[in-house]
């Protein structure tokens, strides 16, 4: 009887999700007995055209972590849905577009202008600019177009389970690869594996209070008592509004949560909820007194929004058709 | 001008508390007080239970503008309600204009239940700036597990 | 031209590219590295609050988001003119130094490693953790996982996590050590240092025992001249987490020693319009192409680099190890591609060491780890030496701190046009008019890439570990004439 058939692919990433796959250390290699792993490009040989030559359906599960940033991105999620019997979406970039998604607060044009022009270490006065196709001397040059708008994974192709997190915690992550190689029954398709079912709140374990809030404080203006909530304090903990799972780490280590599980169970996006409890702890009810502690807030989209533009209700900041 | 040829006419979606808005709303149809009839109307028991995502929600599925009307700071059935849909409306504008959407398109009144004429003319005024503003437009849809995310859109 | 496409390189932050074209007579014509991703920090973090960026940028870089934490948290302080406490800046660098272990071992056993201890002519199956442990046996293997756990544990006790940490602020850290906590850290340490040991002593039995492979290394093939650059103490030494910039010529003498906060009047950037990436250059002399030499702005930043570029190691074990190297290799500067995996074996016992001395400081159990920022933010330049190269953050903003504009150069990048020069001389010395393109031809285009540990350190434990290539010839009409890859 063959091993089951294990694909691990990265879009638009930056590798901390297979990282995190090590940090389950030693059981790393009960998981590599379990499992063939047929597809793996930081690690093994396989390349694109083997991927290809498999029969659809042959990948029994596929972690694709990464969002879809580029033509290549994109058909790579077409060709693993394609080869796959589970994909997951794996970490908060394919789930939700994490970090690289604060693209879809700017332009493309905008970020290749600076990039390729405007940088003050950039010399190119001859407006060089990449581009899919290039014809040199000896022949043609090719690398994928860049998208105007950054994608999750199930924006473009359908999804079976997501792992969230940035990245998913090692801890998690075997419990959902032990699950699988107990053949633990699968749950309900679209649902969320290796994560809590409440928000952060939940797993921090410091003393709250009635919260009366007159003022905002960054991060580094004050130093936060240990044991109380950061909220309470003043500074916004994006806690009230993250998924649980991650084991409150970073509020552990006095800095605030950014939010990086994703939406809690049941939320279609994740900021507009901070935006529902920001707004009840805020002590005032004068319009001019509520805009001034609002000013405080120093980037309102980029901090309640900072894991889950692109999967959020407007995906990207809206440009005016040319 | 729609793509038709015929005016546009604005979708505009309104959450009115119960006890004051609502209430004059329906005296302004009593007593026959025109107002722009573009206006879909939820009623709520306060405003304080307009849970900001009902508002995005309204966006995604198509509104051009959404009022949020209540009773009168002080006067809030439920005494805080209308405080923190102050509070949720004037952040929510701030994320609004953030993401590139006029945060007109948000409008937050204060309208007792005798103030029929103050909801015809709030209605009505709401209508003619979000005609001046032209269509939302986002083009977001859900189909079948995964969604098509529009590349560029009007404002 | 024919063309050969080599397509996914593996084992990049992000993907790569070869693009290599064959003349009539079937010799190397050209040979291009192409980076096909791009994905924009620096200006889709415009608008952000510039405390925030040592939690974004760490984004840039899932294996070694510690070099960006670093980096940005210094160019935070730069900002807003304030300067940490010592406890605090000691605590950084202890982190550092073991996140330095970690992440060299990572590329010393799983990546690079495998091709000298089983060959580079090894059944592909055989180059990988699994063929290591074979050849110098299990315990390596388990050790390697073990220092890598404790590693990890080091950063996520004073960073709060281990991948991705968050507790850099300007003025300091988050959170201050424990005794306890600190007590287990001078263990980690210990083995760290151990370890660091055993690791040169693989590398003394497995490379420098075999006289193939010190051919290997010696070979033209595999070298380059250029200018070398790191970052060096006060002392002229070898230091990962400050310093000022040194670059020494290709014949070894320095050229130019700059502040962090100068680079811009050091460093330029060129474009290319068949990738993303850009080629960082040294403006005063010039871009002159893909050409070595004193006359070519062209420059490495690595672990020889910074070994070129210093005058020594800072502490003992490594310093023996720097002065045995430069001796067995006929004196400084070193430019053969290939002895940067010793190099890194060097700098992982000096990072272990200065660990070892950190974690045993009593002023890092102080407790005053954060000076409350009091100047108004303005404009700043952070610099650490990211394990694959100098790593620059540089950030501008407004009078409240939120960025206006943001410029980096980050490690790989400096390495980009010597990346590209490496691959093709590889390309050209070994595909030649009539030879076949066998499957060690292809690993041996590979070192040349592999010796520069791409960004992404993405390793693997007992999984079959030889990069994904396949080599397609086609005519100059497009056809498909033959096609070879190689598989695990």
């Amino acid at each position: 009887m063959s091993r089951p058939r294990l694909a691990l692919y990265w879009a638009a990433s930056c590798g901390g999700c297979e990282i995190a796959v090590l940090d389950i250390e030693e059981k790393i290699l009960d998981v590599a007995a379990f499992f063939d792993i047929v597809f793996w490009p930081c690690a093994m040989d396989f390349k694109y055209k083997d991927v290809e030559a498999m029969p659809d359906g042959s990948i029994d599960v596929c972690l694709f972590n990464g969002a879809i940033r580029t033509s290549e991105n994109e058909s790579m999620a077409q060709l693993l849905r394609k080869k796959s019997k589970v994909l997951v979406a794996f970490g908060s970039c394919a789930m939700d577009g994490c970090i690289p998604g604060l693209a879809n607060l700017t332009t493309r044009e905008d970020i290749f202008h600076w990039v390729y022009r405007e940088s003050p270490s950039t010399m190119n006065t001859e407006d060089v600019q990449p581009t899919p196709h290039f014809t040199v001397p000896e022949g043609e040059l090719e690398i994928p177009e860049f998208f105007a708008t950054l994608r999750t994974l199930a924006q473009v192709v359908p999804v079976d389970y997501f792992i969230p997190g940035c990245p998913p915690q090692p801890p998690q992550i075997l419990s959902v690869i032990s699950a699988i190689m107990q053949g633990a029954a699968l749950p309900p398709a679209g649902a969320v594996l290796g994560a809590g079912e409440k928000t952060c709140c939940d797993e921090c374990g410091r003393v709250r209070n009635e919260k009366r809030l007159k003022r905002f404080y960054r991060p580094w203006e004050i130093e936060p008592k240990v044991e109380e909530c950061l909220l309470d304090q003043g500074i916004i903990c994006m806690g009230p509004a993250t998924r649980s799972g991650c084991g409150a780490l970073c509020v552990k280590a006095n800095m605030p949560c950014r939010g990086c599980y994703g939406p809690a169970p049941n939320v279609m996006d994740q900021g507009v909820k901070m935006v529902s409890a920001l707004s009840s702890v805020i002590d005032a009810e004068d319009p001019s007194e509520i805009n001034g502690i609002l000013d405080q807030i120093a980037d309102p989209v980029g901090t309640l929004y900072r894991f889950s533009v692109a999967n959020s209700v407007f995906h990207r900041k809206q440009v005016p058709a040319t | 001008m729609g793509a038709d040829g015929k005016r546009f006419e604005p979708r505009v979606v309104g959450f009115l508390c119960n006890w004051c808005s609502y209430t004059g709303a329906d005296l302004a149809g009593t007593s026959r007080i025109k107002s722009a009839p573009n206006l879909r109307i939820i009623r709520v028991m306060c405003t304080g239970r307009v849970d900001p995502s009902f508002i995005l929600r309204a966006f995604q599925l198509g509104a051009d503008g959404v009022l949020v009307a209540g009773c009168h700071p002080g006067d809030c059935h439920y005494q805080e309600g209308n405080f923190k849909a102050l509070r949720r409306v004037l952040l929510l504008k701030r994320i609004l204009r953030e993401f590139g959407i006029d945060e007109r398109r948000l409008r937050l009144e204060w309208i007792s239940a005798s103030e029929a004429q103050k909801f015809a003319t709030a209605s009505t005024e709401f209508t003619e700036e979000l005609r001046a503003l032209g269509p939302l437009q986002l083009e977001t849809s859900v189909i079948a597990g995964h969604q098509e995310v529009a590349q560029e859109v009007r404002l | 031209m024919r063309k050969i496409t080599i397509d996914p390189i593996t084992r990049l932050e992000g993907h790569g590219k070869i693009t290599i074209f064959l003349t009539e007579d079937g010799e190397v014509g050209d040979c291009y590295f192409q980076v096909p991703e791009l994905r924009g920090f620096e200006q889709f973090c415009v608008g952000r609050p510039v405390e925030e960026m040592p939690r974004i940028t760490t984004r840039i870089c899932g294996v070694c988001p510690e070099a960006h934490h670093m980096a940005s948290v210094k160019a935070c302080d730069a900002v807003f003119h304030v300067d940490p406490p010592s406890a605090a800046k000691k605590l950084r660098e202890l982190l550092y130094s073991a996140f330095y272990v970690s992440d060299h071992t990572l590329h010393f056993y799983f990546l690079g490693g495998p091709d000298f201890v089983v060959g580079p002519d090894a059944p592909p199956a055989d180059r990988n953790i699994l063929g290591v442990v074979r050849k110098v046996g299990l315990e390596a293997g388990q050790k390697v996982i073990e220092l890598r756990k404790r590693a990890q544990r080091v950063v996520a006790l004073i960073g709060g996590k281990a991948i991705h940490p968050v507790t850099a602020l300007p003025g300091g850290l988050a959170k201050a050590l424990t005794p306890a906590e600190r007590d287990e850290i001078v263990g980690h340490t210990d083995y760290f240092v151990e370890f660091g040991k055993f690791t040169l002593a693989v590398f003394d039995q497995v490379v420098l025992n075999n006289e193939a492979y010190l051919d290997l290394i010696l070979s033209d093939t595999y070298t380059h001249r250029v200018y070398s650059m790191g970052t060096v103490d006060g002392n002229n030494r070898v230091n990962f987490y400050d310093g000022m910039i040194r670059v020494v010529d290709p014949d070894g003498s320095e050229f130019v020693k700059f502040h962090p906060r100068d680079y811009l009047q050091v460093l330029g950037e060129h474009v290319e319009p068949w990738t993303y990436l850009k080629f960082p250059f040294l403006k005063k002399i010039g871009w002159k192409g893909f050409v070595e030499g004193k006359d070519s702005g062209v420059y490495r930043a690595t672990p020889l680099s910074r070994l070129n570029a210093a005058d020594g190691m800072a502490t003992p074990i490594a310093q023996e190890a720097y002065e045995r190297m430069y001796c067995t290799l006929g004196g400084k500067p070193v430019h053969q591609t290939l002895a940067t995996h010793w190099a890194r074996v060097i700098e992982i016992m000096y990072a272990a060491e200065r660990a070892a001395e950190l974690a045993r400081d009593e002023e890092i159990l102080s407790g005053k780890i954060r000076t409350i920022p009091t100047a108004t933010p303005t404009e700043g330049v952070g610099c650490v030496e990211a394990p694959r190269g100098t790593l620059y953050h540089h950030y501008i903003t407004d009078g409240r701190g939120i960025l206006q504009r943001v410029n980096l150069i980050v490690g790989t990048t400096n390495n980009h046009a010597a990346i590209s020069m490496s691959i093709r001389k590889a390309a050209q010395g070994l595909i030649r008019r009539g030879s076949e393109i066998t499957e060690g031809v292809l690993n041996q285009i590979e070192m040349a890439f592999r010796a520069y540990d791409p960004c992404l350190a993405c390793a693997t434990h007992s999984l079959p570990g030889s990069m994904a290539l396949e080599v397609q010839v086609f005519d100059s009409n497009g056809t498909l004439l033959t096609s070879k890859r190689r598989g695990c």
